[in-house]
């Protein structure tokens, strides 16, 4: 099954390193939305300090989806996501690899707007480098394992682009809530402990039930 | 046969509602600190338990749907997701009109409202979900997935948001302070309401049961109709 | 030992009939030409059997490894033709000579080409590959000689003839019957939804591709 489930990433990596249009676009829009704060809020002030967590995995969360999006799309074109299922691939080694290909596509997003919002406002994120890279693959796991189930759901939807943020945002509040928490502390250079903690376990409960709920669910899902 | 059961549960119902009203306007006294407008938590609490508990029902129907292939509890899933909704948007309103006399704002970030915001739009999305899927096994199967997703989602919401606000203290109390001890006739006064709610709420979620079961059969005959 | 059984199977969407009833039985090594007019489930028939959708009564069950050749091509138009065949073939647990197949369908020299740039006939010589490589058990064709041309209908026929000569079984479902009925063992016959004909293919219907229509279907 994880066999499966490498080769299915590998491909889903191919295929969008062949053409990078999500990467490019999401990017685009990534740091299009890092100038717009600019205008939102007052770049020079301290204020931002307290809300980088709260802009930045408002703008992953956003990105997120448009890479997400694409998951089962790129299966649509020529009926494959049928050919997989009669191949008796199982659907939980498609569901994992598609999830870690997103996975790794939306930690490309974050590993250049971090930088870039670094420059940008003037604030160090990378006081705590591990901190923020755990951070970002709690956080981002959740982001794709949600997503790519909600892609699995709404692949043959008319308004698909639509249902899917309107379905995935409300469900990723806690994951975010916690991601944004986690991020302020880190920028602020402080070390999270004590009650900090509780936002670590927090994540790392949201990921393992929805992982697991995912992959659980993911068969009845797809296959009739 | 049911229907007079439904009828007599409803009227019931109906009944107990405003002998709960009468109860409430004319023998119990005004709360110490609020006030008449505390009568409102009347309706507001047992609105959360009661939205609550159809969810609960919901999430369980959906996961027996989808393993057992039953249309039954599918339609049971949206029916008592649906008046689950409505209750959560009484919990609303209610609160904000709370909110607005004691506090003089409409809004207030606290654990319980932010929740119920989130929790009503994961199942609006959910019904809107269920509109966009046409063939009925199909829409039992995702549909119900992602009920069983949302659910797990606004428990785990619930708790998150609590820690969200110890965390950021809100400039206001929560209410749960503010009502101090409680007389024993106001507390009695809850779980009445309360089970006057579960009441409604049986009698709306079987209308709407048989409601979704008959545009099921409606559906399968337009089909053998136009299949000629 | 039968590749394949259907028991009593019916298929229900919502409360419409696609499919009633139908019992048979495939054998290894039968060429099977799946007959109908629109509209009288051929299609949802073979998604049945290749696992895509499940019988909401009956039996259905499936003895072998099945490889489908539907409306959609199947393969992959942002890779190229090695790096898909690579992929289904990691998808069999059989070893695949992913080379040998390139060669066999003649896409050798532009393997590494992205299928956007190929012609509609070298993508469907590249389907074929797709679908026969595995060397499946049970190949489920759906309206395979459509829009053709002459080298990849040969193919298709050489590749037919291969896979029944190794004793697997093939469900192919038409509208060009000459075709089919030069290979065809067979022949099950849908109208609307029931099983209509289900047995080995009448000499009538060598010299006339409507008789099995005026013979068993229920009105003109």
């Amino acid at each position: 099954m994880l066999h499966l489930s490498w080769v299915v990433f590998l491909k889903d990596v191919r295929m969008e390193f062949r053409g990078k249009e999500a990467l490019n676009a999401s990017l685009a829009f990534a740091l299009v939305v890092l100038i717009l704060f600019s205008f939102a809020f007052d770049p020079t002030s301290e204020q931002i300090r307290e809300i980088t967590g709260g802009l930045l995995w408002i703008l992953f969360a956003f990105s997120g989806v448009l890479l997400v999006n694409r998951s089962f799309v790129r299966e649509q074109s020529n009926d494959c996501l049928d050919i997989l299922i009669v191949s008796k691939v199982p659907a939980s080694s498609l569901l994992l690899g598609k999830t870690l290909a997103n996975l790794v596509f939306i930690l490309m997003i974050e590993s250049v707007c971090l930088p870039v919002f670094s420059v940008l406002y003037n604030i160090n994120l990378f006081q705590l480098p591990l901190w923020l890279l755990g951070t970002c693959m709690l956080a981002s796991w959740a982001i794709a394992i949600l997503g790519t189930v909600f892609a699995a759901m709404t692949v043959k939807l008319r308004l698909r682009e639509l249902m899917l943020p309107v379905m995935l945002y409300p469900m990723i509040i806690p994951a975010l809530a916690a991601a944004m928490y986690l991020t302020n502390l880190v920028a602020a250079g402080k070390v999270p402990e004590g009650d900090d903690l509780i936002w670590v376990r927090l994540l790392v409960g949201f990921d393992i039930i929805f992982t697991t709920l995912a992959l659980g669910l993911i068969d009845t899902i797809l296959v009739d | 046969m049911i229907d007079k059961l439904l009828f007599g549960v409803g009227l019931a119902s109906g009944l107990y509602l405003v002998r709960n009203l009468y109860t409430m306007l004319v023998v119990l006294p005004d709360e110490a600190a609020q006030g008449m407008i505390y009568r409102i938590m009347f309706f507001h609490i047992p609105s959360w338990w009661t939205c609550f508990l159809c969810f609960l029902i919901a999430g369980s129907a959906s996961a027996y749907s989808i393993t057992k292939k039953n249309f039954r509890a599918d339609s049971l899933a949206v029916a008592v997701t649906e008046v689950g909704l409505a209750f959560t948007f009484v919990g609303l309103a209610t609160g904000m009109i709370w909110a607005k006399i004691i506090w003089g704002i409409w809004w207030t970030w606290d654990a319980r409202l932010t929740w119920a915001f989130i929790t009503a739009l994961t199942y609006a999305a959910y019904l809107m979900m269920r509109n966009m899927i046409p063939d009925p096994s199909e829409r039992m199967r995702v549909s119900g997935a992602l009920n069983v997703f949302s659910f797990a989602s606004v428990v785990i919401c619930y708790k998150a948001i609590d820690w969200w606000r110890t965390q950021h203290p809100a400039a206001v109390m929560s209410f749960r302070t503010g009502g101090g001890n409680i007389d024993p006739a106001m507390e009695g006064m809850t779980y009445h309401n309360f089970f006057a709610f579960i009441l409604l709420c049986t009698v709306m979620v079987v209308v709407r049961l048989r409601q979704e079961e008959t545009r099921r059969e409606i559906e399968g005959l337009r089909r053998l109709a136009y299949a000629g | 030992m039968s590749v394949l059984s259907a028991y009593q199977v019916s298929k229900f969407f919502g409360n419409f009939p696609a499919l009633r009833n139908l019992t048979f039985e495939l054998e290894a090594g039968e060429c099977i030409a799946l007959l109908g007019r629109n509209g009288a489930g051929k299609t949802t028939l073979l998604q049945l059997m290749a696992g895509l959708t499940r019988p909401t009564d009956g039996k259905l069950e499936v003895a072998r490894r099945v490889s489908l050749l539907g409306h959609g091509i199947g393969v992959y138009d942002e890779l190229s033709a090695r790096e898909n065949l690579l992929f289904f073939a990691s998808l069999s647990p059989n070893k695949i000579d992913v080379e040998a197949w390139l060669e066999r369908v003649n896409l050798k020299e532009v393997a590494n080409a992205p299928l956007r740039e190929y012609s509609r006939g070298m993508r469907q010589r590249l389907a074929l590959a797709r679908t026969f490589m595995g060397e499946p058990e049970l190949l489920l064709l759906d309206e395979p000689f459509t829009s053709l041309d002459d080298k990849a209908t040969a193919l298709l026929q050489t590749l037919l003839a291969d896979a029944l000569a190794r004793k697997s079984t093939i469900v192919l479902s038409t509208h060009q019957i000459p075709e089919a009925m030069a290979m065809a063992t067979r022949i099950l016959f849908l109208e609307r939804g029931k099983l209509g004909y289900y047995g080995p293919r009448p000499d009538e219907m060598l010299d006339d591709s409507t008789w099995i229509y005026r013979t068993y279907g229920a009105n003109l």
